[in-house]
């Protein structure tokens, strides 16, 4: 059979990061083909260029065998590719149907055609086996509800090629089955299927075959009949450990934060403990809770039970400045939208949260203030003209390094990390390591958030592993493997105990 | 990055130097013009018109570098001043009604800003809607309470308040001076400045920062509240009276000059002495026009002409 779909040679460079390294995948009629890979090996970016919204720098597209060549999502649609993204792109306050139709309405003169199109909308859902009021509001559907309603617009657009981003990742057990039963049909209709997913039992019971992708490249591709689970793990794991890591013992000591079965909306009975002088990393995919549970942690978000002990005492936190005062620190996942004050200058980001130290009567201590933020300036090696620059002007790696020096100069006996390295450059990375495991040493309590398996490997002394908001495993240094981690970190692989 | 850095200041250096230089050639251009224009009395005259309308824009700078807006200011300045003419008329020795007269004035203006500080925390409601509707409670309050009549009859000592001067210097002008003078401190020298700054550029990032962003927002609707009322009360004593209808589209006013002082709607940018030459800027501008015997109606289509190409400056001068 001919290809529907061939994506020959994609390449697309980042500023110092290659996120594409020659990608070839290709999609037959009536096919799904599923795309795995940990985060960050480079599928949501094949995805996006796939519908045009970032463009490639090198590699070809064809459809149906011939060339295509496009810019925008828009174009794309045209050519019968569709995308169905985690976050849907549904208007909330249309209805289902005025969604199914949103830049295609159906009009009588100047008028839209509501009764045709709804009509229309009824018929294309039922074609799916689906019955929803298309009458209501998108904001009134269920999350499943809403996706089957992304996928009628994909068929009512005339979609050849339906890719999918992690489609299951909201849904129930249930509605993942009546999923698989829409995907069918399209299949049966010869619709080709891109399914990309991190959850393997799925790709088993959907997938006709599969490519693993792992830092930007193809490692392995093959029928979904011919591989065992342990076969994909091993290929999206795949590198060896290198000695990019400085070395540091483990440490046994005095309890300096206890965690006991805390609760909140995003995390469900996590329990642990840090040592002092320890490294303790958290592990889990996307959306498995790690960010959650520090943020509750450090009363970023509320908690809605459980206990926390800072030194075999317990603390109350109800606020980040709570927090603080227990000496905890975060350095919070986004540093540009949640670490970093963009109006101000590096020196001014740095004091934010120790100006009780810089007083003098009212005021502020200029000179105190100074002296202090340039200290931190000069130990982390920030690369900027002067501590007056404005954050601004700086590198990703600099301005995690303002950020991080922010939280050294309080202090604080327990410092967590949440993904400390994403976006920069493997030069601040090695800096980044060494400065967690001084600290370590210096013995402070340190708990790192990593989605970058080879680095927690690395660094930490015990790893916990989180899946669905809980805890699903505790790894010490030596049991610890990437296979273990990510068989873990895909434990349940459905969400049966959220429809309870 | 060097140059970027260097660049950064000299546009930084240009931008406040640039609403100075606007204010500096039209006192130049009026002085040119009238005669009368640059002598010490009409430039003491100018101090005490701009009084008002500056204290009040030294607390909506607080307001508007959260990012927050307070349109209530106009409504509160009535209010204030109708609060403490009403309890300067109760029959006590004047050395006991004026202060507690005063003082009731600006214990609303707490009362006020506090209202709005709380709505727009914890209820998250916009500050533009929460002060919207504080400006049409207020302003009918005030109407309803004075049953749309003036309070008069006075005390002559409360006159001093709003008419009298210090070494020749209007009372006003010494009190807005103070009261910019003390912005100016709190803003660029404390802890709680540099806060408002910090709430203003990054909220969620200031609140992960341990400063408790709440409490700041609160506080910056109370100094909004308790710098209208002081204004409230000094204009009821230039009029010589509580007035419902005083202080009507003010904020209007108040806003304009923030915004030509350089402090940016989006907060987290802005300085208090780009907030006193704005409010220059537009006093001195009505001024001159007046001496230069400019109708009314022209009046206004050329300060709305000169707000605009402030900001524009300003837009310019970013990129």
């Amino acid at each position: 059979m001919n290809n529907l779909l061939e994506m020959r040679g994609i390449v697309k460079q980042y500023p110092g990061v290659l996120a594409m390294d020659k990608v070839s995948i290709d999609l037959k009629s009536g096919e799904v083909h599923c795309i795995i890979g940990e985060n960050g090996a480079g599928k949501s970016t094949l995805m996006k260029i796939l519908s045009g919204a970032i463009k490639k720098d090198s590699g070809d597209i064809f459809i149906e065998d011939k060339k295509v060549i496009y810019s925008s999502p828009f174009e794309s649609q045209q050519l019968g590719i569709g995308i169905i993204y985690q976050d849907f792109k549904l208007v909330p306050e249309l209805t289902a149907a005025e969604n199914i139709f949103l830049g295609r309405e159906i009009k009588r003169s100047i008028f839209l055609n509501k009764n045709e199109m709804s009509l229309k909308a009824v018929d294309v859902l039922s074609q799916l086996g689906e019955e929803i009021n298309v009458e209501l509001p998108v904001s009134l559907l269920s999350t499943a509800e809403r996706q089957i309603i992304e996928i009628a617009k994909a068929i009512v657009s005339n979609v050849k090629i339906l890719a999918m981003d992690e489609p299951t990742a909201p849904l129930t057990r249930k509605e993942i089955d009546n999923l698989f039963q829409v995907i069918k049909k399209l299949k049966g209709g010869g619709v080709g299927i891109i399914y990309i997913s991190h959850r393997l039992e799925e790709i088993f019971e959907v997938g006709d075959r599969v490519t693993v992708l792992r830092d930007g490249r193809c490692v392995g591709s093959s029928l979904i009949k011919d591989v065992s689970r342990n076969d994909l793990i091993k290929l999206m794991v795949g590198r060896e450990l290198s000695e990019k890591y400085p070395h540091k013992t483990a440490q046994t000591g005095k309890e300096i934060l206890e965690v006991v079965n805390l609760n909140s909306d995003k995390i469900n009975d996590v329990s642990f403990s840090l040592i002092r002088g320890e490294v303790l990393g958290i592990a889990g995919l996307v959306g498995a809770g790690r960010s959650e549970l520090v943020r509750a942690i450090f009363g970023a978000d509320k908690i809605t039970s459980g206990n926390i002990f800072v030194n075999e005492r317990e603390v109350r936190i109800n606020s980040p400045s709570d927090a603080i005062q227990s000496g905890i620190a975060l350095l919070t996942e986004d540093r540009n939208l949640l670490g970093l004050f963009i109006n101000m200058n590096i020196r001014e980001n740095i004091s934010i949260s120790n100006l009780g130290k810089s007083f003098k009567g009212f005021f502020i201590d200029k000179q105190k203030e100074l002296s202090e933020v340039q200290k931190q300036f000069d130990k982390l090696r920030i690369k900027a003209p002067s501590i007056e620059t404005n954050v601004e002007a700086l590198s990703g790696g600099n301005r995690q390094k303002v950020v991080l020096a922010r939280w050294l100069e309080t202090n604080s006996s327990i410092l967590i990390f949440d993904e400390p390295t994403a976006g920069i450059d493997v030069g601040i990375k090695f800096e980044i390591y060494k400065l967690i495991n001084d600290l370590a040493e210096k013995g402070k309590g340190i708990i790192i958030i990593s989605s970058e398996l080879p680095e927690l490997l690395g660094i930490a002394d015990r790893i916990i592993v989180m899946c669905e908001g809980r805890i699903t495993g505790i790894l010490s240094r030596d049991e610890a493997s990437q296979e273990k981690i990510l068989n873990l970190a895909t434990k349940f692989s459905t969400k049966i105990m959220h429809a309870v | 990055m060097l140059s970027d850095n260097k660049k950064a200041k000299l546009t930084k250096i240009i931008g406040e130097f640039s609403i100075g230089l606007a204010l500096v050639i039209e006192i130049i251009l009026f002085s040119q013009l009238s005669p009368y224009f640059f002598t010490a009395e009409n430039l003491l005259n100018v101090s005490l018109q701009v009084s008002i309308t500056a204290i009040i824009a030294a607390g909506m700078t607080f307001v508007i570098l959260t990012a927050g807006i307070d349109l209530s200011v106009g409504s509160l300045v009535a209010l204030a001043g109708i609060l403490a003419t009403s309890v300067i008329k109760i029959d006590l020795p004047v050395y006991l009604s004026l202060p507690l007269g005063i003082l009731a004035g600006v214990l609303f203006g707490v009362f006020s800003g506090f209202i709005a500080g709380v709505f727009v925390t914890k209820f998250k409601i916009t500050p533009f809607i929460v002060t919207l509707a504080l400006m049409t409670i207020w302003r009918g309050t005030a109407f309803v309470y004075t049953e749309g009549r003036p309070i008069w009859e006075l005390p002559e000592a409360f006159a001093y308040l709003g008419g009298g001067r210090i070494i020749g210097v209007p009372v006003p002008t010494v009190i807005m001076v103070i009261v910019f003078f003390a912005s100016h401190i709190v803003l660029t020298k404390t802890r709680y400045g540099r806060y408002i700054y910090a709430v203003g550029g990054n909220r969620e990032a200031a609140r992960l920062a341990g400063i408790k962003t709440n409490k700041i927002l609160i506080s910056v609707y109370i100094i909004s509240g308790i710098l209208s009322a002081i204004a409230g009360v000094l204009l009821a004593s230039r009029i010589n009276s509580g007035q419902p209808n005083a202080g009507l589209m003010y904020e209007l006013d108040v806003i304009a000059a923030v915004v030509v002082g350089g402090t940016s709607l989006f907060g987290g940018r802005g300085t208090i002495i780009g907030t006193f030459l704005g409010a220059m800027l537009i006093a001195v501008l009505r001024n001159g026009l007046n001496l230069l015997n400019v109708g009314s109606y022209v009046q206004q289509v050329i300060v709305g002409v000169v707000i605009l190409l402030a900001v524009l400056l300003d837009q310019l001068r970013k990129k």
